[in-house]
């Protein structure tokens, strides 16, 4: 068990800001959390393990699919699904990442722009993690830019067949169906998405290995030689770059609330170990003025970041959100979770890179965090063009 | 079988507390949660109900924050909740509480009736006992296990020193729930969802005041304990010394 148990994080009656029901689905998700993961999560980053176990009890609670309304998902609202991600991700980002892909970059997908004989298929069982799914829109050539995408679909009868190579792709290798994004090339190279199911011969999944950040989830490369699927695997409501945007829209939300949860580990444990850590004249180190303006500045930095992501998710329940807002919760909420896990691991001097506490395993995850689902610096351009109106990409 | 299961929100174990300004009771402005026990009580009845049907119904007394617990027992599966909703129903003794449910619950039947075995936060371990006696129920205290039979239920109970009681009681009765008795369920997103739907009955202080008396019971004041350093010598042979020091670490210390 971690050796500072951690107390929550509510400098300005936050709280106050959400209904009872809010409350009731944060509580429950953190006492999960706090019961399921937490026990286990430093071994399973040691080991580089994904706790596949945990898979069954979140679904049991609903946690796949939560914002998705029948096919068994409870249908949350968007704040609600963002709470749930904070909390998943205060346990750790990367088993937040698996979460966010199932939901976020496979279901709604299906969801989005799925027939209903897609969704009835794939839905409810990836509602009760029977089936796991993955997302590939990122190329060893093209992340930032996906638009440059090599993978191609080609229609001969009344299949599809897909040439290419996906990298960098999260639970690749215990995915049951990959969200496949390629080139048509009988309709002018448009960008659609295809479901593939990963038994399919010519499919190819293997992971990466030495990954320092997000050890707990999986991460691979796949490769697509030749993979024939029915036409009905076509997601038929998709059609150009902006149908992976729009999960991406989604994910990056969700992403949004995780830093925060990241953050306040991060933040709690450093007050926690400050008060209790004495260094010159036996006085604990958070009576130090510069361990004090590190906490002030966390403290600070995550109420700001808890007030931008709840209006966005506010925005978002009432169907007015824009991209570029969730480009601006994503790309601040993230940038001030690293800069928690830097100040933290730092009060907590030598016992700060040891896994003891949950700090230095933040902090590399966090890394992950600012690079996926958009860099730090696209969103910077995303929010750049949306108030000038001039593209600097 | 019907059952009601008693629910207290109290402040959250791990928060850190402040007292208030009369220097009574602790600050509003803390974390809450279910006490402990009455999740156990909560968790009993569940199952009790999965296995011969019937109806749960939970109760709280409590300002319009108590609510919380009542959601969270519609989530996990309650029928539907009543909630006694006044800021009065902070700081009463147990006997007023007991008298207030009794007074809310007086037009239904209730087979079982549980409460948790005490508060985590007065810890009087009274209201439900005070409760049978007002509705003229049988009790039984720290109950363990419960199983129903043909004339009632027989329920297993912790005695002190690792002993265990069996009592075969007849229904309705009113037992207090001990933690630990089983395995508590989560509340599901879709349970959560549902609960919206369910019925929660508010009761205001004005329909069970005439129930009720002054409180026999107040806390007149709180604080931090103080700290503070005291040397002892202790004189004599080395083996009295040990005895005297092994009798203060015992009893005036307690620390083995
Ligand atoms: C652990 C992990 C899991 C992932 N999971 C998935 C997944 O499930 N599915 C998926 O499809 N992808 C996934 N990704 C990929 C991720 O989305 C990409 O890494 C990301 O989009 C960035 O692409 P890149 O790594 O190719 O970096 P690049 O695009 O090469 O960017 C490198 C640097 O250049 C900067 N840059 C690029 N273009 C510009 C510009 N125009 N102006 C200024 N700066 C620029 C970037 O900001 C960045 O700092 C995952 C990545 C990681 C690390
Ligand atoms: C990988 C590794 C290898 C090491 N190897 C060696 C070695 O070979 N030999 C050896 O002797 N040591 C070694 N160390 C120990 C290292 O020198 C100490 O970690 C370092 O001196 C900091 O001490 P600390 O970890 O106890 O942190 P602390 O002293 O507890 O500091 C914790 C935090 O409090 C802050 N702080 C402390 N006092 C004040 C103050 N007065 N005002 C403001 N802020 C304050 C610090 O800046 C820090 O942010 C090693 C450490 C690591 C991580």
């Amino acid at each position: 068990m971690p050796a500072i148990k951690f107390r929550g994080v509510d400098f300005i009656e936050f709280d106050t800001l959400l209904n009872d029901d809010e409350r009731l689905v944060r509580d429950t998700a953190r006492k999960f959390i706090e019961e399921n993961l937490v026990p286990i999560i430093e071994e399973c980053n040691r080991a580089g393990r994904f706790p596949r176990e945990l898979v069954k009890p979140m679904a049991d609670l609903g946690f796949f699919g939560a914002s998705l309304n029948g096919y068994g998902c409870a249908g949350m609202s968007n704040v609600e699904y963002g709470l749930v991600t904070q909390e998943l991700e205060r346990g750790d980002s990367g088993v937040r990442s698996f979460v966010s892909v199932q939901s976020a970059l496979v279901m709604y997908p299906i969801y989005a722009f799925g027939c209903d004989e897609q969704k009835l298929k794939w839905l409810p069982a990836m509602q009760k993690g029977e089936k796991l799914g993955c997302f590939g829109l990122t190329e060893p050539g093209f992340g930032s830019n996906p638009g440059g995408m090599r993978t191609r679909a080609r229609k001969v009868g009344n299949e599809y067949v897909l040439n290419g190579e996906k990298m960098w792709i999260t639970s690749g290798t215990i995915a049951d169906v990959a969200v496949i994004w390629a080139k048509v090339e009988n309709e002018n190279d448009k960008v659609r998405g295809f479901l593939v199911e990963t038994d399919r011969p010519g499919f190819k999944a293997d992971d990466i290995h030495g990954k320092w950040s997000l050890r707990a989830s999986v991460t691979s490369g796949l490769s697509l030689q030749d993979v024939h699927i029915p036409e009905a695997n076509l997601l038929p409501k998709s059609g150009g770059l902006k149908s992976p945007l729009m999960c991406l829209n989604q994910a990056r939300y969700g992403i949004s609330w995780g830093a925060i949860g990241a953050a306040m580990a991060c933040y709690d444990c450093a007050l926690q170990y400050s008060m209790l850590r004495k260094q010159f004249r036996d006085q604990p180190i958070a009576s130090h003025q510069l361990v004090q303006e590190k906490l002030a500045w966390m403290i600070s930095e995550i109420t700001k970041a808890q007030l931008l992501v709840l209006q966005v998710g506010r925005l978002k329940d009432a169907n007015k959100v824009q991209h570029q807002h969730i480009s601006m919760a994503k790309r601040n909420n993230v940038w001030m979770a690293l800069e928690c896990a830097r100040l933290s691991r730092d009060i907590l001097g030598a016992n700060g890179v040891a896994d003891d506490y949950p700090i230095m395993r933040h902090l590399m995850n966090l890394e992950s965090v600012k690079t996926y689902e958009g860099t730090h610096d696209i969103h910077t351009l995303i929010i750049g063009a949306s108030v000038t109106g001039i593209d600097a990409f | 079988m019907k059952i009601l299961v008693c629910m207290k929100q109290v402040p959250q174990k791990d928060a850190p507390l402040k007292l208030n300004e009369a220097g009574t009771w602790i600050r509003e402005d803390v974390s809450y949660e279910v006490n402990e026990p009455d999740a156990f009580a909560l968790e009993e009845a569940l199952r009790q109900k999965e296995k011969h049907s019937g109806e749960v119904v939970a109760i709280t007394a409590g300002p319009t924050r108590a609510s919380q617990v009542l959601r969270e027992a519609l989530a996990k599966g309650a029928d539907r909740a009543i909630h006694l909703e006044d800021n009065g129903f902070v700081g009463l003794d147990a006997y007023n509480t007991a008298r207030a449910i009794a007074a809310a619950i007086k037009d239904e039947k209730f087979d079982l009736i549980f409460t948790g075995l005490q508060s985590d936060d007065y810890g009087y371990a009274q209201t439900g006992v005070i409760l049978a006696q007002i509705l003229g129920l049988p009790h039984a205290t720290i109950i363990m296990q419960i199983e129903k039979n043909d004339s009632g239920v027989r329920v297993k109970r912790e005695l002190e020193a690792g002993f265990f009681q069996f009592v075969d009681m007849p229904l309705p009765a009113v037992l207090t729930i001990q933690s630990g008795i089983n395995k508590l369920r989560y509340a599901t997103l879709i349970g959560i969802k549902q609960a919206k739907t369910k019925p929660l009955r508010k009761v205001t202080m004005a329909e069970v005041q005439s129930a009720m008396g002054i409180n026999l019971q107040k806390i007149e004041k709180m604080y931090i304990p103080e700290k503070s350093k005291n040397t002892q010598f202790i004189d004599g042979p080395p083996g009295e010394i040990a005895k005297k020091l092994v009798e203060k670490l015992k009893n005036e210390l307690r620390v083995i």
